[in-house]
């Protein structure tokens, strides 16, 4: 027994020849390009540089210029917006959802199947073809349906075309896209609670209403906390619905932080700049995740 | 009381089926539209329930239009290349460390599992500027390699590793050990294929996040050569006037792959994008 210890403790090579790959592509792909990232964040680099004026080092200068920026802010406002209409409709609606599914009821798995299969849809497809149903005139899908339920009450919407309504276009499909995610890890949530809980509780004379809120509810919160945090990091890095629709536009109405760097930084070729901006995104997905991971316990104890 | 009961289950069909025509309309509209023929009668059906319906002049014409359009059957090779190659290397490359780090000891362990936790939070889209300079300066841009290279090490898929292989039995390498195998032939004969699940669901994940993504090679690639399906997608949209078949066959040759995968393979689909909420 102590030989097998010994052996298997033993310090040899293996653990080193296992991990050299992964560390130096961890290395040269994400460690190095995040510490050129704050490093550049405090130049005036631009994407090739002028070999007459080089780079300089501008200290705060990018910082300065982006609290300027109405841009900027535009985009952490449309981030904002984002997040506060699409969260709460998703992770209601997959609630939802995963209750529905999780009924005992012949041929659920066709449902949960179907409500599913959006997710893996690339978002790419998703945005092209809910493009065409959102269409601007009286022949598009969507407003032939709202004219249709509505005998014709409800004005045109121009939606992709109008500042007002661009963003929540772009929500719309993202949550048709994204809410079978949040409903399976849900559903997974539903299925670990013990039935005799709610024979217990049905026993007790409980109704259906306080089940749900007394049990399912509690008994639910880490996979609720998962899903809202995890959908608020995902609004904060909204960018291919915005790069294969309206390029941030009409006026800025769909620009988001990350399409903003792209745009300054591969675009406009302002790399100090936009790892500005890279770096004011990183702190709050940073933040948030810290949020997570603090609530994720709080939870668990 | 069994009225009542057949009420509630006949209330429930209906929710359920108003929620199934949301969810599955839109893809049956795209791949129904991709075999017709006639653009405007395209048009002319979106505001009636003909959109899901496959009426009207129906045939191959469209995907015959975008192989002759584009050069489908490059974009196609070179996803499957940059999708396949970067999803093995990712599984090995990332198991390997996973591994390492669960079973294996070495000096400044700890430092490394602290280091792949903490890179974890770090979102690539922070970093995709730097990272764009640097292989401009390795000389990859417009290379196939510039598109798998980088996406291979990811310090989550690590960390589904390192969870996965602590919970094998520690029996069972005794054994090994005892028969003189080193780690490295224990990893790869014997841990490997007790983490199947695992591989299965990062395979999945890498494999779905790379067949669709348009932002990295909108980047790195410039002549066609290189470039996947989601830039030739990207293009055929983007060109005036829009041809709506031709743009629903593409769409359909991208999605129809993924969709029989994922009708096969549902089970692993499923528990795979389950298991990255169930984390630490």
């Amino acid at each position: 027994m102590k030989k097998i210890k010994k052996l298997l403790y033993k310090r040899d090579k293996s653990g080193y020849i296992l991990s050299i790959p992964a560390l130096l592509l961890l290395f040269v792909f994400v460690i190095l390009p995040f510490i050129m990232a704050i490093y550049f964040s405090f130049t005036n680099r631009t994407f090739i540089p002028n070999p007459k004026l080089g780079t300089d080092f501008v200290g705060l200068d990018n910082y300065k210029t982006l609290l300027n920026d109405p841009v900027f802010w535009k985009a952490l406002g449309n981030n904002i917006y984002f997040t506060a209409i699409a969260v709460p409709i998703q992770v209601t609606l997959a609630l939802l959802l995963a209750i529905l599914v999780n009924q005992k009821l012949k041929g659920i798995t066709f449902f949960r199947t179907v409500f599913f299969s959006p997710v893996v849809i690339p978002m790419l497809i998703v945005s092209i073809t809910w493009s065409l149903f959102f269409t601007p005139t009286e022949n598009g899908l969507i407003n032939s349906i709202i004219s249709f339920i509505t005998f014709g009450q409800v004005d045109l919407i121009k939606w992709l075309y109008d500042p007002s309504t661009a963003m929540l276009s772009i929500i719309i499909l993202s949550v048709w896209q994204g809410v079978g995610f949040q409903m399976i890890i849900i559903l997974s949530g539903l299925q670990a609670i013990p039935e005799d809980l709610y024979e217990s509780a049905s026993i007790d004379g409980a109704t259906k209403w306080k089940q749900f809120r007394y049990v399912t509810m509690p008994m639910l919160r880490n996979n609720l906390v998962f899903v809202i945090t995890s959908s608020i990091i995902m609004s904060f890095k909204l960018v291919t619905q915005v790069l294969v629709l309206t390029q941030g536009g009409p006026l800025n109405s769909t620009q988001t932080l990350v399409y903003l760097i792209y745009q300054s930084g591969y675009i406009d070729q302002m790399i100090g700049y936009a790892s500005a901006i890279a770096v004011v995104f990183f702190i709050i997905v940073f933040t948030l995740s810290i949020i997570q991971q603090k609530f994720t316990k709080m939870v668990e104890n | 009381m069994k009225n009542k009961k057949l009420f509630k289950n006949l209330s429930l069909y209906i929710i359920l089926i108003f929620f199934t025509l949301i969810f599955i309309l839109p893809t049956v509209l795209m791949i129904v539209t991709a075999f017709k023929q006639d653009e405007m009668q395209i048009l002319k059906d979106m505001n009636s329930f003909r959109a899901f319906l496959p009426v009207g002049d129906i045939g191959f014409q469209n995907f015959k239009d975008i192989f002759l359009r584009l050069p489908l059957t490059l974009f196609l090779k070179n996803s499957l290349i940059i999708t396949i190659l970067t999803i093995v290397l990712n599984v090995i490359v990332n198991s390997m460390l996973g591994y390492a780090l669960a079973r294996t000891q070495f000096k400044g362990k700890k430092v490394i599992l602290t280091i792949v936790i903490s890179l974890m939070i770090i979102p690539g889209e922070a970093v995709m500027l730097p990272l764009l300079l640097l292989v401009n300066k390795m000389n990859l841009i417009d290379t196939i390699t510039v598109q798998i290279l980088p996406s291979i090490a990811e310090a989550f898929t690590i960390f589904l590793f390192y969870q996965a292989f602590l919970e094998v039995p520690k029996e069972i390498e005794e054994a090994a050990i005892l028969d003189g195998l080193n780690y490295i032939q224990i990893y790869k004969r014997i841990a490997m294929p007790l983490v199947m699940p695992t591989i299965v669901t990062t395979s999945i994940l890498t494999g779905l996040g790379k067949w669709g993504d348009v932002l990295w090679p909108t980047m790195v690639t410039r002549g066609e050569r290189v470039r996947p399906l989601a830039i030739g997608m990207q293009q055929l949209f983007t060109t005036q006037p829009q041809r709506w078949g031709d743009i629903f066959a593409f769409a359909a040759l991208m999605v129809i792959p993924i969709l029989i995968l994922f009708l096969i393979f549902q089970k692993h689909f499923i528990r795979s994008i389950a298991s990255t909420g169930v984390k630490g």
